[in-house]
Order: C-alpha cells, then structure tokens, then sequence
C-alpha cells in the first residue's frame, strides 16, 4: 500500500516537472516565438550600425519577421555586413526593400526595420539589400547640436 | 612547538586521505549504477525521499523569493522607468542564478542532510556490515539509488522553483504593483532564451544535484560510528554542500554567460 502511495506521488512530482518545464518554455523564453528555422537569408551593407547584435529583431511595419544571425565587417568596403534570416512566411519583400536601423525607444533595444519598395521581383535567399540607413548613433547627433550651437554664438 | 607541527601535518594527510577516498568512492558509486537499471523501484522509493518530501519547501521559497525580487526590482526599475522590464529581471535572476542555486542549498539542507543521517545511522547501527554479510553489496542497494535519484530531483525541484518564482513574481508585479499584463509577459519573452538561459540552468542544477549527493552519500558512509560522529557528518555535509554550491555556481557561471 506504501509503495503504491510512493511511487503515485512520484509520478505527481515529476508530472509536475513537466508542467514547470512547459512554463518556462512557453511563457518564460521565447521557445514558442519566432524559432522555426525555416526561412531565406538575406544580408544588408551598413556604415553604422550602433548596438545591434545578432538575434536582434527584425521587422516590416512594426511585425517581427525574422532576426539578425550574423555581423562581420568587411574591411574592403569599410562596412558591416548583416545577415538576417526572414521567416518563410514573409517571402514577398520586393527587390528594392530598404533596410534602416531604429532603436525601440528612446534608450531600448535596436533592431532593423525593413521597408518594401514596389519592385515586382521579391527578395531570395542570399540576396543583398541595396538601400540601407545607419543607426543613429547618439553622441553624433549630440555632438552635432553642440557644434551647432556653439556657431550660432 | 613541534606538536603543532605535527597537529598541522596530520590536518593535511586527514584531509587529502578523505579527499581519496571521496574519489574511490565515487568511482565505485558510478560504477554501481548500471546495476540500478534491473530495480528501478529503488529509485523511484528514493525520488520519494529526496524530491517529493522536498518539494513544499522548495515550492513556498520559490513562490516568496519571486514575489521579493518582483518587489524589489520594481522599487529600482521605477526609477529609469521602466517598470516593464520587471518580467526580464525577475525570470532572469530565478532562471539563471536563484532558480538552481537556492534549490541547491535547500536540497542540501533537506535532503542531502537525511540522507548522510540515515546512512551513517546504517553504518553505526552495523546495518552496511550486516548486508555486506549477506552479500548484498551496499553500493548498488543503498548508495547508488539514493545519488540516482537525488542526481534526477534537484534538476526537477531547480525547474519547479524558476516557474512557481516567476508565478510569484507575476503576482507581486502586475496584481499588486499594477506592471502591464502583456509588457510583463512579452518582455520576459523576448529577454529569456530557452537553449541559453532555461537549458543552462538546469545544467547548473545537474552538476549541484551530483555534488550534493556525492558529498551527503560520502559523508553517511565515511562518518564515524558513534551518535556524535553522525550529527558530525550530517553538519559537516551542509556545509560543504553549501560551499560548493556557491562555488561552482561562480564557476559555472563565468563559462556559461561570459558573453
């Protein structure tokens, strides 16, 4: 009877692991979110591009469509080469989307934001984005107000 | 003078000699576990002992120490304004750090300290030497189920401890405190990586589940026969749990999240 007693409440337990691990997947961490590693890669040439990182968001209009999976600089051209996957669903970008890079907020994360132009092409895997904008960096534009300022006088 | 030096001396020999042995022991420990495979029930009696018992202290620690850090975070975040972020720091800190280590130090406390009580009360009331009598080797009966299944419920208590923690947390931050439903959840989301963080939590959780065993089995069956040489072991066993807890978790630590 003991035994019988023991080994229901075990199971419990470790039902009960299930469930916490189920948590912490699926609420907690972003297991559920966009991880289907189905999707094409593209890359964008910027000069700047301040505090992203990869994993970092990318979005159309406000709505992830994929992440930043790789950053290098090519010292040819002097520029950071970003490589981003974009979910399979989004497979429709025009060839002449460009690509800028914002920060969420004023001191938030910054991620890049890609904006369709109206070419009838659509973006495949390993193409490259032509038009990009650099992250705004802060302390440039700081400096720039300053500088300003200070010919006014 | 010289009697302390040899006070000194022997503290060292004392002291690798248990070293050694703790070693030997627990090579034979693993070696021993295959055995466990043909009688699982044993295993699952001890998960009864060392997860199950301990589970409604780890389970009301982890709602509280959610609700704290939901409390406390709040009190700082308020200050850049961004309250919102409470979800990242309170799943953060349970996922990462508080999740395994204090589930740790209670399961030292908990269980680890019943297990060395009861296996040194075995070996003084001359129970070991009266199975080894009977040819049932104290190894694959009594030792090699209680590390198996203690190496198993710390890893599980760990995963228990962050989610109850993180349900705390959602109480103390959005019920009470008024912290917006969604930004709660989506922001912990967006900040919490399940192969990183989750995954190299209860990694933390596993290597503490074996140090802890190893040192509680050890310490029963090294400990000297007598009442007084029992409550030695069992003291001596939380405190080097504890000990090596808060260590490796340093350790583990810097390799894990050194980014």
């Amino acid at each position: 009877m003991f035994a019988r007693f023991t080994e229901i409440l075990v199971g419990v337990f470790m039902l009960l692991f299930f469930a916490a691990m189920f948590i912490l997947a699926m609420r907690v961490s972003n297991l559920s979110g966009l991880t289907s590693n189905q999707g094409y890669e593209i890359t964008a040439a910027f000069e700047n591009i301040g505090g992203l990182k990869v994993r970092s968001k990318v979005s159309a209009g406000g709505v992830g469509v994929g992440r930043v999976t790789g950053i290098r600089y090519d010292s040819e051209d002097f520029e950071a080469i970003v490589t981003m996957k974009i979910d399979e669903k989004f497979d429709q970008f025009p060839l002449d989307t460009s690509a800028s890079i914002y920060t969420a907020g004023l001191l938030g994360e910054q991620y890049i934001g890609l904006e369709p132009g109206s070419d009838i092409d659509f973006l495949e895997d390993g193409h490259e984005i032509e038009l990009t904008q650099s992250a705004v960096v802060l302390e440039k534009l700081i400096g720039q107000v300053v500088f300003s300022r200070s010919g006014q006088q | 003078m010289l009697d302390w030096f040899q006070h000194f001396g022997r503290f060292w020999i004392d002291l690798s000699a248990s070293f050694g042995r703790a070693h030997l022991f627990l090579g034979r420990l693993l070696l021993s576990l295959p055995s466990l495979l043909v009688r699982f029930g044993l295993v699952v009696r001890q998960l009864y002992a060392s997860g199950v018992l301990t589970l409604s202290i780890v389970l009301v620690s982890g709602l509280f120490v959610g609700m704290v850090l939901a409390l406390q975070g709040y009190n700082t975040l308020v200050g850049f304004g961004a309250e919102e972020s409470l979800g990242v720091v309170v799943a953060l800190t349970l996922v990462r750090e508080l999740g395994p280590v204090v589930t740790g130090l209670l399961f030292a406390g908990r269980a680890g300290s019943a297990m060395t009580a009861e296996i040194g009360l075995m070996k003084a009331t001359e129970q070991l030497a009266g199975l080894e009598m009977m040819a049932v080797d104290p190894f694959k009966r009594i030792f090699a189920p209680r590390f198996l299944a203690g190496f198993i419920a710390l890893p599980c208590l760990a995963a228990m401890f962050s989610a109850v923690g993180v349900i705390g947390g959602y109480l103390v931050g959005v019920e009470v405190l008024g912290v917006d439903d969604g930004a709660f959840w989506s922001q912990m989301k967006a900040a919490v990586e399940f192969g990183d963080d989750v995954v190299n939590g209860l990694i933390k959780a596993v290597v503490f589940g074996f140090v802890v065993c190893w040192i509680a089995i050890f310490q029963g069956s090294d400990c000297i026969p007598t009442s007084e040489g029992v409550s030695r072991a069992t003291t001596r066993t939380v405190v080097y749990s504890s000990l090596a807890i808060l260590g490796l978790d340093f350790v583990l630590t810097a390799i894990m999240f050194n980014v």
